[in-house]
């Protein structure tokens, strides 16, 4: 059963179109990456997803249904969207954010509470729980919003049903913490959450994704394995890059090299 | 400072019952000031239906409505100031950023210029208020057409929607009173002061109705505020009717505040800087926020009322200027520890 199907997707929210005759299926558990040169409509298609804009034509359909049919809340409890930029400017604590995440539900204050300790350990912000956000610097404040739409889905050991809408979840977090993310990601994939993210860094989609979607003008032009997608021919094509694409020492993917 | 933070919910608490306990103490001293002071056990015994004379009728007929309509009026100023705020995310909003003081001070005053000396009295009070009401009503129906699109309502097209017609409406009246005689004038700018003198049973059962509602009303959407905090598209994926929940935030607040600039005028900074103190104390979380505001607005704005009738007894001064006298001091006190808050503006 999928979790996700676009069929013949457009989308001109602004007039002109901004993603052109796209599909797309994704089944529960399911990671994909998405890349493309700026501008390509990744954050667009995320966009899409969340229900901030409708197709102009085709099929969107979430579980079956089409997606801007869902009731708002219904909605809010399968599917989070963390965005690129954060206009958070009120002195919320870190703790408050992320309990923010839990709005949609009504699991009580109890079982919020618990989940919020969860995701505040697996995004390693437990210690920034009493601090205020605004107090907080780019790659924390990632972090704490990271826990948010994590709580936002969080639900013990079956997410299946869940989708979760990543926009350049790296952009501002160090090393350490960019691993910590793919951790968490292969956590809850492995626990039925299906998970789209936009990265910059094709190594790390590659080692985080089953699948790649690569995205240039509005279109899709590749998609498949990290194996099948990452070619020099593609960042050629894509980027006007020169690339050598070795196998990675660890064996489960491929190495791209820049030139 | 960590301790400011940690125990927030518990710090919202207790302020919550301190201003509970401190408005009816602060009405209770309202009720006795003025120009014939009541002992406050006195105060207290004609309020338990005692006789004692002068002050029974003092207390019951003139300041008994006066003191109930500023606590009704500040608390509906201070939280749609809250609300504001929150809509537009904007520490600096105030409930006149949507146009409506403006354009109610402009029905106001025409109402004075084409009423010429025929509006005195009851009546007339009563008209100028229904102009203003009419006024503050029509400026936010036409703020929020202007930012209104097939997409929705954009709050930063509001917010310079808001400012153009409030300088529309405030040219509109400086018009008015350039034409317009002397003895007009200063009924107009005291009108714009703002007063509680025209405090009477009828008004305050309006007062009660409307601004009861509103202020009923909009802690309802503390959970959807909160979010909104976060963003548009963050409230709206977090399950939020972003839509809906902004025209029936905006409706309250042009209602309670359209109401009462119509009674008491223009009373400035309760709307602006009650929220903003509050927030300082107690943290942005709207389910705390806007029943603290209600309290902390109607306390101000019965304080400063009492203040405006015995700082120059007999005279009484503009209440708004007593309210920008009291706050400002204490709001800068707080501005210089900001940093301590997290504000970042």
């Amino acid at each position: 059963m999928s979790l996700l199907q676009l069929q013949n997707v457009d989308a001109s929210p602004w007039g002109d179109p901004v993603l052109t005759d796209i599909n797309l299926e994704m089944i529960p558990g399911e990671v994909i990456g998405l890349i493309g040169p700026n501008g390509a409509g990744k954050s667009s298609l995320l966009r899409l997803l969340a229900g901030d804009f409708a197709p102009t034509s085709g099929n969107l359909l979430f579980a079956d249904k089409p997606l801007q049919a869902w009731p708002r809340q219904a909605l809010a409890q399968k599917l989070a969207f963390l965005p690129q930029l954060s206009l958070l400017n009120f002195p919320y604590t870190v703790e408050e954010v992320v309990l923010l995440g839990r709005t949609p539900h009504a699991t009580g204050a109890r079982a919020d509470h618990d989940i919020m300790r969860e995701v505040l350990r697996a995004t390693d912000t437990l210690s920034l729980r009493n601090r205020l956000y605004t107090q907080l610097s780019g790659g924390e404040r990632q972090r704490v919003q990271l826990a948010r739409v994590l709580a936002q889905l969080w639900g013990g050991h079956d997410m299946s049903g869940a989708l979760l809408l990543l926009d350049e979840p790296t952009a501002a977090l160090d090393l350490a913490h960019q691993q910590q993310l793919a951790t968490v990601i292969a956590d809850i994939a492995a626990r039925g959450c299906a998970v789209l993210l936009v990265v910059h860094d094709v190594n790390l989609a590659a080692s985080v994704s089953h699948r790649l979607l690569v995205l240039d003008r509005g279109q899709a032009i590749a998609s498949g394995t990290p194996h099948a997608v990452l070619t020099p021919a593609l960042f050629r094509a894509l980027f006007h890059a020169e690339v050598l694409v070795q196998p990675h020492p660890n064996g489960r993917q491929p190495l791209v090299i820049g030139l | 400072m960590i301790t400011n933070v940690i125990n927030r919910r518990r710090r919202a608490q207790r302020l919550l019952l301190l201003l509970g306990v401190l408005l009816p103490l602060s009405m209770l001293v309202a009720l006795g000031s003025g120009a014939v002071q009541v002992a406050p056990a006195d105060t207290l015994a004609v309020l338990m239906g005692g006789d004692r004379g002068q002050a029974t009728v003092i207390v019951q007929q003139i300041r008994l409505p006066r003191v109930l309509l500023a606590a009704i009026i500040g608390a509906t100023l201070a939280m749609s100031g809250a609300a504001m705020q929150g809509l537009f995310r904007n520490p600096l909003a105030d409930p006149s950023l949507i146009g409506v003081t403006a354009g109610a001070s402009l029905g106001a005053s025409l109402l004075i210029v084409a009423g010429g000396s025929s509006l005195t009295g009851h009546l007339g009070l009563t008209l100028v208020s229904l102009g203003a009401f009419v006024g503050g009503v029509l400026a936010v129906l036409l703020v929020y057409r202007l930012a209104s699109s097939g997409n929705g309502t954009s709050v930063a097209t509001m917010l310079l929607a808001g400012i153009a017609i409030t300088a529309l409406a405030g040219a509109a009246s400086s018009l008015l009173e350039f034409f317009t005689d002397n003895e007009r004038l200063r009924q107009i700018s005291l009108w714009k002061m703002g007063g509680l003198d025209g405090a009477n049973l009828p008004r305050l059962l309006l007062a009660s109705v409307v601004c009861g509602a509103v202020l009923l009303a909009l802690p309802r959407y503390a959970l959807a505020l909160n979010t909104l905090l976060l963003g548009e598209s963050e409230a709206r994926h977090l399950g939020i009717r972003v839509n809906p929940t902004k025209i029936a935030l905006i409706t309250w607040v042009a209602l309670g505040v359209g109401t009462s600039v119509a009674l008491v005028g223009t009373i400035a900074f309760v709307g602006l800087v009650v929220p903003h103190i509050v927030r300082l104390l107690i943290g942005p979380d709207h389910r705390f926020l806007l029943p603290a505001c209600a309290l902390a607005g109607a306390i101000l704005l019965v304080g400063a009322d009492a203040l405006s009738r015995v700082v120059l007894a007999p005279t009484e001064l503009p209440v708004g200027i007593i309210t920008a006298l009291i706050g400002v001091p204490f709001f800068v006190s707080l501005l210089r520890q900001r940093h301590q808050y997290g504000m970042q503006t």
